[in-house]
């Protein structure tokens, strides 16, 4: 129980905080760099939440190559050598109110509903059952994903490639 | 000790930080980092859910696993858009990209 | 168990790890590829330090110990220091899931996580971040050139390791480590599964920046590559990255396809140690026999010769697995 807050409240503080620095750092390549700390933490959050597979996922596929395309985008265009350029558009304020009103929308919200206590316990073999459950009662969802990471893979091909000729 | 209470929480605060990196960036990737966190956020609270709420379904972590993979398909197809961009116009702050603005 | 005792237990966990990696793998692993080297070559290799050379990696610690440490001038100092510590820590959280061997009590494995395999995976892909951190920190053409190729080198040969992975995992009915072992008690996987040995050898010398895909290193072509600015113990950081994840490449490799720990009459860690230093011993022959490849042609080679196969290495096990054996 008492090692469970602990991890918790430490796991949240690397995820803000590093979130804080992904979203107002003035140097681009930090708030890049920030992103990877933000991801291990949630995927901490991931084990604490006893869903393992899903962590696994997260830092095979988030942290180790959806940054790893956002930092060679960086790279190859100009955000690497631009860092002297001002990062904050002049919708800061606004931005900042909203984001505030949001997130204290959200926490009276969670704060004042009684959630229930569901029924049932979960799988001790995550992997099995979330595989079970992929070629069973989910199987239109899974075929539907396939269909869309080849569309997604096709077309950044097609996009992200030099014109013949140029 | 640590109720679904902290779990949402926690992610209000990150979709929050989330929303503040999208609106007040100049630079697009910075902006599509925003996105990337306010995904995560929802995530938390999809598997939060699936933990407290509904632990015998599954659907929690299966929602999730979608989530991380169209999370990753739209980061490429971005990410693809903002290097073409760069290479047509030199480039990657939104402020500029204005050529469909009258 | 409380929660103190654990995070004790994770404490000296992590320090036997590192000790050993970086004595085993590290220290030894440097002086075996002199050694091997060197008799490939026809020629002695290194004999003065100690009997035999034997302490001649102590020697070289020692001396990058007492090197200056340089940082250069326009690096961004963040960067340019936490990706120094972000690929050995990458390459040794590897060796959390890696079995070697079985006693009385269970089998001596740090942590016998029922994702095991998925885990090795995510965490042979975080480097790949260090790398890039490392080529960008050091403000130099030729590092961040460097950085970018060997990123994306990984990146390929990430994908035939994780069919690969998939594929035994599909026979032995787990993710789990430790149970991948136990099935292999009566017939090796490398007997049923040539084809996916033979992919996971190639991709795992790509995934460690080793010949003949070594390019993105290689003295002769961008100078070091993505490590050319760190100088001292930087340097020897990295090098235990590299030794290590190759180390942890080969200890995985023994565990899915060569029967991890089973042996006849010796105990179960000597034979893991056994097969362990004969595919070191199969990396570091590899490394001095054949030419290196260009970079295009190493891209070339995983996604347009090693996923089509391991793909259909996959689909041909899938399709044993469901249909031939019901």
């Amino acid at each position: 129980m008492i090692g469970e807050a602990v991890a918790f409240y430490v796991l949240a503080a690397i995820t803000l905080a590093s979130g804080v620095v992904v979203a107002t750092s003035p140097n681009l390549m930090h708030s890049a760099i920030a992103l990877v700390p933000t991801l291990l933490g949630v995927t901490g959050i991931y084990i604490l939440l006893n869903a393992e597979f899903v962590a696994g996922i997260q830092v095979l596929i988030y942290a180790g190559g959806i940054t790893v395309l956002i930092l060679f985008v960086i790279m190859l265009t100009e955000g690497g050598t631009g860092l002297r350029v001002r990062q904050r558009n002049e919708q800061v304020a606004i931005a900042a109110a909203v984001s505030a009103a949001v997130a204290a929308l959200f926490i009276a919200l969670a704060g004042r509903t009684p959630w229930a206590q569901g029924a049932g316990t979960l799988p001790s073999y995550t992997p099995g059952a979330i595989g079970q459950n992929f070629l069973g009662p989910n199987l239109l969802l899974f075929e539907g994903t396939s269909v869309v990471l080849l569309v997604t893979l096709v077309g950044a091909i097609l996009i992200a490639r030099k014109e013949a000729g140029e | 000790m640590i109720t679904l209470t902290h779990y949402l929480v926690l992610s209000a605060l990150l979709f929050a930080l989330g929303l503040y990196a999208a609106l007040s960036r100049r630079n697009a990737v910075a902006m599509l980092m925003g996105i990337e966190l306010m995904l995560n956020a929802a995530n938390i609270n999809l598997v939060a859910f699936n933990k407290y709420a509904a632990p015998g379904a599954i659907q929690g972590q299966i929602f999730a696993l979608i989530v991380i993979t169209l999370a990753a398909c739209e980061a490429a197809v971005g990410l693809a858009l903002i290097l073409a961009a760069y290479r047509r116009f030199e480039t990657t702050y939104v402020d500029d990209l204005n050529l469909m603005k009258w | 168990m409380p929660w103190y005792v654990e995070a004790l237990r994770a404490v000296v966990g992590t320090i036997v790890i590192f000790s050993a990696v970086a004595v085993v793998a590290a220290m030894f692993g440097v002086l075996l590829e002199r050694k091997v080297s060197g008799w490939i070559q026809s020629r002695i290799g290194p004999t003065h330090v100690g009997p035999r050379g034997l302490l001649q990696t102590l020697a070289d610690t020692i001396k990058l110990l007492q090197k200056e440490h340089v940082v250069p001038g326009n690096a961004d100092p963040a960067i340019f220091a936490s990706a120094v510590v972000i690929v050995p820590l990458a390459a040794l959280l590897d060796y959390v899931v890696v079995p070697f061997g079985t006693t009385r009590w269970g089998p001596l494995v740090f942590r016998d996580l029922n994702i095991g395999v998925l885990y090795f995976a995510a965490t042979s892909s975080l480097i790949v971040v260090g790398i890039l951190m490392a080529g960008w920190g050091s403000n130099n053409k030729y590092a961040l050139l460097g950085g970018l190729r060997s990123a994306a080198q990984m990146v390929s040969y990430e994908i035939p390791i994780g069919l690969v992975l998939i594929t035994v995992a599909l026979l032995a009915g787990s993710l789990s480590t430790v149970t991948i072992v136990t099935v292999q008690s009566h017939l090796w996987f490398i007997a049923s599964q040539p084809v996916s040995f033979l992919i996971f050898l190639a991709a795992a010398t790509a995934e460690v920046n080793r010949a003949p895909f070594d390019l993105v290193e290689a003295e002769s072509e961008l100078v070091a590559g993505y490590f050319s600015e760190y100088t001292g113990m930087r340097f020897a950081l990295f090098q235990l990255g590299e030794y290590g994840e190759m180390f942890a490449m080969a200890a995985l490799a023994v565990t899915l396809f060569l029967g991890g720990w089973h042996g006849p009459v010796l105990p179960s860690v000597v034979w893991f140690l056994i097969k362990l230093y004969a595919l070191i011993f199969v990396f570091m022959w590899v490394r001095w026999t054949f030419p290196r490849f260009r970079i295009d042609q190493l891209l070339n080679f995983s996604w347009k010769f090693l996923i089509p196969l391991a793909l259909l290495n996959l689909v041909v096990t899938a399709f044993f697995v469901m249909v031939v054996r019901r």
